[in-house]
């Protein structure tokens, strides 16, 4: 469990502290997926690091599993860094060692495993990450997917309990990325290891999260279940980053609404509900006529979800209101 | 052919030319030996660098700064007390080495660091995030990611230890450049002169060759 404590981080910069996180209050639960979403600049970066002190911070307390990583001496931190596995936007491998050399660094770092712990470690990887037949390539002979995939080999080297995925999608098209989340949902699944991810695409949250927290100029302006944030997004920024991971426009949006007559709703549902079909009978039930004007059918992590925006005319409204509700559809009344 | 090289006296231009092989060898492992740890302490108590010490790296950045800003020519005279002071002479060609080794360490810190500089600093970053000490970022890391660079700076450094171990010549220095002065200069012996120049350029078509050849085979990029 990684808990933050009133932490903050502030750069001096010509004699002023310029703050980069504020006081920050957080739990990321053992074995979850932990998403931060934030644009550039938004802390994010900042909030990840010092997960692993590579930003000291400069106030509160980060307990992992009950230690006070902040009063670490510089050899526990060396210690404790060791289980704590990271991968990068840009991969950052070392381009005059090759891919196999490139995992066995950190077990040779370490100093304590033998010789022959770090070959079958390295192989048990590299099959891990679909990459035998690249252990004695070098980095710059490898497509940016297979640079994660080792980055990622690197990472799990020597068995963290937590894995920090810093924009590690980011640089990946949009099929390697599909393939890079897939690895690390499971190796979450498998291994159990607490995953925190930062990234600007709200879909890479949607496809991999637990929880999300949002971040903007350095606070965390919204946090809980992938679910409730993506679907219910209260803070103006969580809402850009939703109707951006849509690509809706809004001003067609607004048209569209318009155009439609009687009474425009948003449902939204999830799970089993998603393949109920609701809306046929909840028509025939209250005599309400509609006419879908947007909609999307997808998945949050493991889980089916719909949102679906109609115009409904003519009918028993109530009736059929009351009929979704208990159907569990989250029922929004847009006018 | 041979009046055209009447003056030329092949066995001692062989003599000079292996002075001067030994004279660049050896302050060129001095050089190398003394500026490759400067060279990192400069990178790394630099500005936003690992173990940034402003004061310490002002005081050494002045020091190499003073070092690269003397002529050669006029560094070599200077170091002449300190030369006798260290190994007893300053001529031949065991004189001439601190005079270069002088001249060289620092000039080959500065490539050191600039080459270092040009790691990403994202490789250091991963390499602190799995536990490193600064010891093993920089003999683990940095060193090896680095090492194409410095390959080409020990050959820019090696091809300037020529010049200057021609330059020693002036102050009796052994080696091609005092047969250049003493012969071609001073007896007006043009073909000496030639054959001296040939030499040089020679050499150092050499070394750049093999310079390119080794960061070519260590570049992994």
């Amino acid at each position: 469990m990684i808990v933050f404590n009133q932490v903050q981080k502030s750069y001096q910069v010509g004699g002023r502290a310029i703050p980069a996180l504020h006081p920050t209050d957080m739990t990321i639960e053992t074995g979850e997926v932990f998403g931060i979403v934030g644009h550039s600049g938004a802390g994010k970066s900042t909030l990840v690091r010092l997960i692993n002190l590579l930003e000291p911070a400069t106030g509160g307390n980060i307990l992992i599993d009950n230690e006070n990583i902040t009063r670490y001496s510089a050899a526990e931190l060396r210690a404790f860094r060791r289980k704590v596995g990271m991968i990068f936007q840009h991969f950052n491998l070392l381009s005059s060692k090759t891919v196999a050399d490139n995992i066995a660094f950190p077990m040779k770092l370490a100093g304590v495993y033998s010789k022959t712990d770090i070959r079958d470690r390295v192989q048990e990887l590299l099959a891990r990450v679909s990459l035998l037949d690249q252990a004695d390539k070098y980095p710059s002979q490898l497509s940016g997917g297979q640079k994660q995939r080792v980055g990622i080999a690197r990472a799990l080297a020597c068995r963290p309990t937590i894995l920090l995925c810093d924009e590690a999608t980011s640089a990946l098209d949009p099929q390697t990325t599909q393939s890079v989340l897939r690895l690390l949902a499971e190796i979450n699944k498998e291994l159990g290891l607490t995953i925190v991810l930062i990234t600007h695409e709200m879909d890479v949250v949607r496809r991999v999260c637990d929880r999300v927290a949002v971040m903007d100029g350095g606070r965390v302006v919204e946090m809980g279940l992938v679910s409730d944030v993506f679907l219910h997004p209260q803070h103006p920024t969580t809402r850009d980053f939703v109707f951006e991971s849509e690509s809706v426009d809004s001003q067609e949006r607004q048209e569209d609404m318009q155009k439609a007559n009687g009474r425009i709703l948003r449902l939204t549902f999830k799970g089993e509900s998603t393949y109920q079909p609701l809306l046929g009978s909840v028509a025939r039930a209250s005599g309400v006529d509609f006419s879908i004007l947007s909609g999307r059918i997808d998945h949050i992590k493991d889980t089916p979800y719909g949102q679906l925006t109609l115009s409904l005319v003519g009918g028993d409204l109530a009736v059929a209101m009351s009929a979704l509700e208990a159907a569990d559809v989250h029922v929004e009344v847009l006018r | 052919m041979e009046a055209l090289l009447s003056n030329v006296d092949w066995p001692e231009i062989g003599l000079a030319s292996w002075d001067t092989l030994i004279m660049v060898g050896m302050s060129l492992l001095f050089s190398v030996l003394a500026g490759l740890p400067i060279g990192v302490l400069l990178f790394l108590t630099g500005k936003r660098q690992l173990l940034e010490q402003p004061v310490a790296y002002a005081v050494l950045s002045f020091v190499v700064n003073v070092l690269r800003s003397v002529p050669f020519i006029i560094l070599l005279i200077v170091m002449i007390p300190f030369t006798v002071m260290l190994i007893g002479t300053s001529l031949g060609v065991a004189g001439a080495i601190p005079p270069l080794v002088a001249g060289g360490a620092p000039f080959f810190a500065r490539l050191v660091e600039t080459s270092l500089r040009e790691v990403d600093r994202g490789i250091i970053e991963a390499t602190q995030a799995m536990g490193a000490s600064v010891r093993q970022i920089i003999f683990g890391a940095l060193l090896p990611e680095a090492l194409p660079g410095i390959i080409a700076g020990i050959t820019v450094t090696a091809i300037t230890l020529v010049s200057y171990a021609a330059m020693s010549g002036v102050i009796g220095g052994g080696g091609l450049g005092d047969l250049a002065i003493r012969f071609g200069y001073q007896r007006f012996q043009t073909d000496v002169m030639v054959i001296t120049v040939a030499l040089l350029v020679i050499f150092v078509q050499v070394l750049q060759m093999v310079g390119d050849r080794l960061v070519l085979h260590f570049s992994r990029k």
